[in-house]
């Protein structure tokens, strides 16, 4: 789960992690009397969780309060246009007013889950405020990585191998330790998958501060952490990607015409493959869970017919312990609740695999039955033209 | 033979009073697994169809000789479920369970390090050798047991259609297992790939990986430098968007790393028989294996 750069400043504020004095915004009518009472010079900035706002133009400076009162009525309720939020942008609902600050240097310090590793790897550079794909890409010298064993806890001679490497001016070590330990801290206290601070900054008068903040916390961890589980932001999301979530059916949305509804995410993936071979673009990844009972198939029903750009749809369920009379039964009455009205190709393995069929087949339904991968998909093309 | 378990096998379920834990541990008994013990703090003494339930997995072991544990603990106890079993000093560890912390998993990975102890999973559908031994939620009745394919996969029901291919094709199984769909899982392709090349009823094997991570990657090197066995892949996601998360929390490409095209490259380069369609798995299968047939 992402998070906002708003409530990840929260919460390095609550863990001791220096950042500038800011005041959030969403209404309008909020900005005049906000702007009053802003310190300038001041930075605007839209609360979105996609990323490369800067470049769309999300983030802007004001050195007057005539300047901020412009900034902010741009950027509140604009679509915003990233590289990661496709063509048709983003609103912008949030936006932040944040201190701007004199500063001597701008570092990049990060921290995340090394899968291979199995453990948590530091990325820092001197290269603060640049794309740091482009720094490990071009200049990989200047990032340092120090991994460091969760059992163990960051280490002083980690924290040393850092502050050489980086070349830090040794009035800021004090600062800059005491700030990479909270923030380690705050990455296993949160359940952290990313923290990623680009710029972390070296002001005028060597203090460290983290003039941006980005979090994303472990979704499996959520159990433990309600409080940040609350503040999750729907409204960036695909409408039907809430609702799927809302019955505990894991969908994502697509921009195809052959909906999916498969039974593992696994063999949900290898069906979208499957559609995308047969020449149709899938409109969607959906996993009713393994045992793809009655009730989940009617709520993948409806959330793949309220897509209108679903043409068609292939439910793909590999019971094998599941009685496929009772899934057939199941996908019938879901179908007559729902009004199904397009057509949906059905191919099941488990057993009783011959009534399931015989169940579909005098459903009067528009529901027909393959008998294999191949067959459901040389069905699948003949249903789009 | 096998890999990882066989007929001798002597299984306790943790988490055996559970609805999953009930309802698995019945349907593994039935198809000829030992299920010797269950371990539920606080029901030791009772009984689960006839199966003593323990308060502990040390006690579990101590009193019925179990070797190997299936755990079915929900996600916040799950990892230290696995460290029981660790400390336990057990020869293998299952955990089925989906949903477990990243972190949890980090230092559970990192305690397991030196440890006698073998995990599968989590996040797995478990582990079978057909006709011998079944460790899992899989549905037994799809395998056919006398080899000549061992089969690995990162999926559940995904390697059910695979094993379902293979059957129909008159192809058994040695062992079929599934290593999980997290980032961090225990036992490895390259552990499997490296037990299928030692098990010699096992003549060919089936790998299935999907999206995220490098796994893959390496597996495939690894079979290029040691593997005289014939290998075919498969890869779930070609048609996987970047940067969202496949319903498993392994599955996700980031930062272009982890691509579908990426792992069948480094499969062709490494001279696996890469299977572009799902559908003509099988038949590829029979096509390749036919000739290593015993």
């Amino acid at each position: 789960m992402k998070i906002h750069e708003y409530q990840a400043k929260e919460l390095f504020r609550q863990a001791g992690i220096p950042v500038p004095d800011g005041q959030v915004c969403h209404q309008k009518e909020e900005i005049p009397a906000l702007v009053a009472s802003l310190n300038l010079p001041v930075a605007i900035k839209a609360q979105v969780l996609a990323g490369g706002r800067g470049k769309g133009g999300g983030v802007l400076l004001a050195n007057t309060a005539e300047e901020a009162q412009v900034a902010a009525d741009k950027i509140l309720g604009m679509q915003l246009v990233t590289l990661q939020t496709g063509e048709e942008g983003t609103e912008v609902k949030t936006i932040l007013f944040e201190q701007a600050i004199a500063l001597k240097k701008e570092l990049y310090l990060s921290m995340l889950i090394d899968r291979e590793r199995a453990d948590i790897v530091i990325i820092a550079s001197r290269d603060g405020g640049m794309d740091i794909e482009t720094v490990a890409q071009q200049t990989p010298e200047r990032i340092v990585t120090v991994h460091v064993n969760p059992l163990l806890g960051l280490l002083g001679f980690q924290l040393r191998k850092l502050i050489f490497d980086l070349d830090l001016d040794p009035a800021v070590k004090k600062p800059f330790t005491a700030l990479v330990k909270k923030l380690f801290a705050l990455f296993l206290d949160s359940d952290c998958s990313l923290v990623e601070i680009n710029p972390l900054a070296i002001t005028a008068d060597n203090t460290i501060m983290a003039l941006d903040a980005k979090m994303e916390i472990d979704d499996n961890s959520l159990f433990r952490h309600r409080k940040i589980a609350a503040t999750h932001d729907c409204s960036q999301d695909d409408v039907l990607e809430v609702a799927a979530a809302a019955h505990g059916l894991n969908y994502i949305r697509l921009d195809g015409s052959i909906g999916s509804m498969v039974n593992g995410a696994g063999l949900a993936m290898a069906t979208m493959d499957l559609i995308k071979q047969a020449g149709v673009e899938p409109a969607n990844f959906l996993d009713v869970g393994g045992g793809a009972s009655a009730e989940m198939v009617e709520n993948g029903f409806r959330i793949l017919l309220s897509d209108p750009n679903v043409r068609g749809i292939f439910i793909n369920i590999f019971g094998g312990i599941l009685r496929c009379d009772i899934l057939a039964r199941g996908v019938v009455s879901a179908a007559r609740k729902v009004d199904l009205s397009l057509p949906v190709v059905v191919r099941m393995e488990g057993t009783n695999v011959e009534e399931g069929r015989q169940i579909l087949a005098h459903s009067g339904l528009n529901l027909t039955s393959a008998h294999n991968l191949n067959h459901a998909v040389s069905l699948l093309t003949a249903m789009v033209p | 033979m096998a890999i990882f378990i066989d007929n001798k096998t002597r299984v306790l379920v943790q988490g055996i009073t559970g609805k999953e834990g009930q309802f698995h541990s019945r349907q593994c008994r039935d198809y000829g697994t030992r299920v010797v013990a269950g371990v539920t703090p606080g029901k030791g003494g009772q009984k689960m169809d006839g199966i003593p339930v323990f308060n502990s997995v040390a006690e579990a072991c101590l009193e019925t000789g179990a070797n190997a544990s299936m755990i079915f603990v929900p996600p916040p106890f799950a990892a230290e479920a696995i460290l029981e079993a660790v400390d336990a000093d057990m020869e293998l560890a299952v955990c089925i369970t989906e949903g477990i912390p990243v972190l949890d998993m980090l230092r559970v990975k990192q305690a397991m390090a030196g440890k006698r102890t073998r995990l599968i999973g989590p996040n797995c559908p478990g582990i079978i050798s057909p006709g011998a031994c079944k460790i899992g939620i899989m549905p037994g009745a799809i395998h056919l047991a006398g080899g000549p394919v061992g089969v690995v996969s990162r999926s559940g029901t995904l390697t059910y259609e695979v094993v379902h291919q293979l059957t129909c094709e008159g192809l058994g199984q040695t062992t079929c297992l599934g290593i999980g769909g997290d980032p961090i899982t225990g036992t490895s392709f390259i552990d499997c790939l490296q037990a299928f090349a030692e098990d010699p009823e096992t003549q060919g094997v089936v790998m299935v990986g999907e999206i995220g991570g490098n796994a893959e990657e390496e597996a495939a090197a690894w079979i290029a430098a040691n593997m005289r066995k014939p290998v075919v892949g498969f890869i779930a996601g070609l048609s996987a968007p970047p940067g969202r998360r496949m319903g498993h929390a392994g599955a996700i490409v980031s930062g272009g790393r982890g691509t579908a095209a990426a792992k069948l490259a480094a499969m062709r380069e490494n001279h696996i028989h890469v299977c572009e369609n799902l559908g003509n798995l099988g038949r590829l299968c029979k096509e390749i294996f036919s000739e290593v047939r015993p």
